[in-house]
């Protein structure tokens, strides 16, 4: 069943939102925005905190402690998580899932650590892909800032093979450009691994979200922009969306 | 007001389900103290993880017996996810362990192939239907304000398969194979899904189980 998740990339106390994930802006309060997200249907939420690893710091603790008090779907935080205290601290704060890049390109043993202590389910593997040539992604970190040398494809397979449960998968490319998700990105992933993968950036209209679960095989799409700029409400997508694709979940 | 009691064990999310059932409206107690634990009027047994650990963690703290003498006195129980899976006889996750043998079955791996010999994706994550066994459709307490099949969410690699068939509450179909959604015996629930993160639906199951007995 396809997931519709609301991305939320965090900066300090501020939901912020950037093109390319650069030049970013300040859009509110996340406590805010993810509430009105789970009132509308959103089928879960991801937090991210963008800068975390930029500065070697974890402030996402706070706002997920406060964020979790009153939503009751699940939740996936990541930025910052170089260790297992660092996962079990944001898992007692109310995270359900910890999603992990930067830490995980220097060690990846730490993705067979978080796997073994919380089990695959609660390992987010986040790819931030940018593409290099015809079929070939480069997977980078920081946003988008810092080269990694590894290839996209034979990263997810490794992190999936030392016991990432999921793969959030980022096109650098199209994100924040509104004209859809990296299709073909995802299809390349998605025809070569087993465990669930959520396509992200490039969203602009809700053909984007058809195109990327039909065509690239995805099982999630997450979505930020349209959603925080109110340009296509979550419960329009979904209505919508329903009517071409039968694998959604129905909202009242 | 209505106090629950939650194991608290070292295994999973006690602080997502702690605060689910405070927005219902219940006072909560996250616990691992067996006098507490038989004090209780209702008794929650969460866990995310492996079935081993869970086991090893109740095993360690001595709280299969207490667990199992809180079942007989007939006040309502629920255990969700692995806190369900465990209340079966045994599994096969990662070797032969044993479980607390309160609901006669046992708990198998989801197959990775589907009958037409495509993979289907393990562990089963996200919103699923769960549809209420026709012997249970429109009587069973915990259910009630709910239709006979509604949406939950799922994380799970394993599902547990109960020996008598009158315990199957609800099932769900995961590409095929049939998920053992819920299972009930007397007083004792149990949901793979997970409640506490099931939207409004999944409240209203925990409103119901804090009604149980009151």
């Amino acid at each position: 069943m396809a997931r519709l998740i609301a991305r939320l990339d965090i900066k300090g106390p501020n939901l912020i939102k950037g093109v390319h994930l650069e030049g970013l802006r300040v859009i509110g309060d996340p406590q805010l925005f993810a509430q009105k997200y789970y009132n509308d249907g959103a089928d879960e939420l991801i937090y991210m905190d963008s800068v975390a690893s930029l500065y070697g710091r974890n402030n996402l603790v706070e706002i997920v402690k406060h964020t979790a008090q009153n939503i009751f779907i699940p939740l996936t935080v990541g930025g910052g998580v170089r260790s297992v205290e660092d996962a079990t601290q944001l898992l007692r704060s109310g995270a359900d899932k910890v999603a992990v890049n930067t830490a995980c390109v220097a060690n990846p043993s730490l993705i067979n650590d978080l796997a073994n202590r919380f089990g695959s389910q609660c390992v987010v593997l986040s790819v931030e892909a940018k593409k290099t040539s015809h079929g070939k992604w480069e997977a980078y970190t920081d946003n988008g800032r810092e080269k990694t040398g590894k290839d996209v494809l034979n990263w997810v397979l490794e992190a999936v093979e030392r016991g990432a449960g999921e793969v959030l998968l980022t096109s650098v490319d199209k994100e924040g450009t509104k004209k859809g998700f990296d299709v073909e990105l995802v299809k390349t992933i998605t025809g070569k691994i087993s465990v669930p993968v959520i396509a992200s950036g490039g969203m602009g209209q809700i053909s984007h979200i058809f195109e990327v679960l039909q065509n690239g095989g995805a099982d999630a799409v997450a979505l930020a922009n349209v959603l925080h700029y109110d340009t296509q409400p979550l419960k329009l997508i979904r209505k919508e969306l329903s009517a071409k694709y039968p694998l959604m979940r129905p909202v009242s | 007001m209505s106090k629950i009691t939650i194991i608290d064990y070292g295994m999973g999310n006690v602080f997502s389900v702690a605060r689910a059932f405070e927005h219902c409206g219940a006072e909560t107690l996250l616990t691992d103290k067996p006098n507490e634990i038989l004090s209780a009027s209702h008794l929650v047994l969460p866990g995310v993880g492996a079935f081993a650990d869970g086991m090893k963690e109740l095993n360690k703290r001595s709280l299969p017996a207490v667990i199992k003498e809180f079942v007989s006195s007939n006040k309502p129980f629920i255990g969700i996810c692995l806190g369900m899976q465990m209340l079966f006889d045994n599994t096969e996750e990662f070797g032969i362990h044993e479980g607390l043998g309160i609901i006669q079955g046992c708990v198998i791996a989801i197959p990775s192939k589907k009958i037409d010999g495509n993979l289907r994706k393990v562990p089963h994550i996200g919103w699923n239907k769960v549809v209420v066994d026709s012997n249970f459709q429109g009587k069973e307490p915990i259910f009630n304000s709910l239709d006979d099949s509604f949406y939950s969410y799922f994380v799970h690699s394993f599902t547990a398969i109960p020996s008598n068939p009158k315990n199957l509450l609800a099932n769900c179909d995961y590409q095929g194979f049939s998920v053992t959604a819920a299972v009930k015996q007397n007083n004792v629930y149990g949901c793979q899904f997970h409640p506490e993160k099931s939207g409004e639906t999944g409240l209203s199951i925990i409103r119901n189980f804090i009604a149980l007995n009151s």
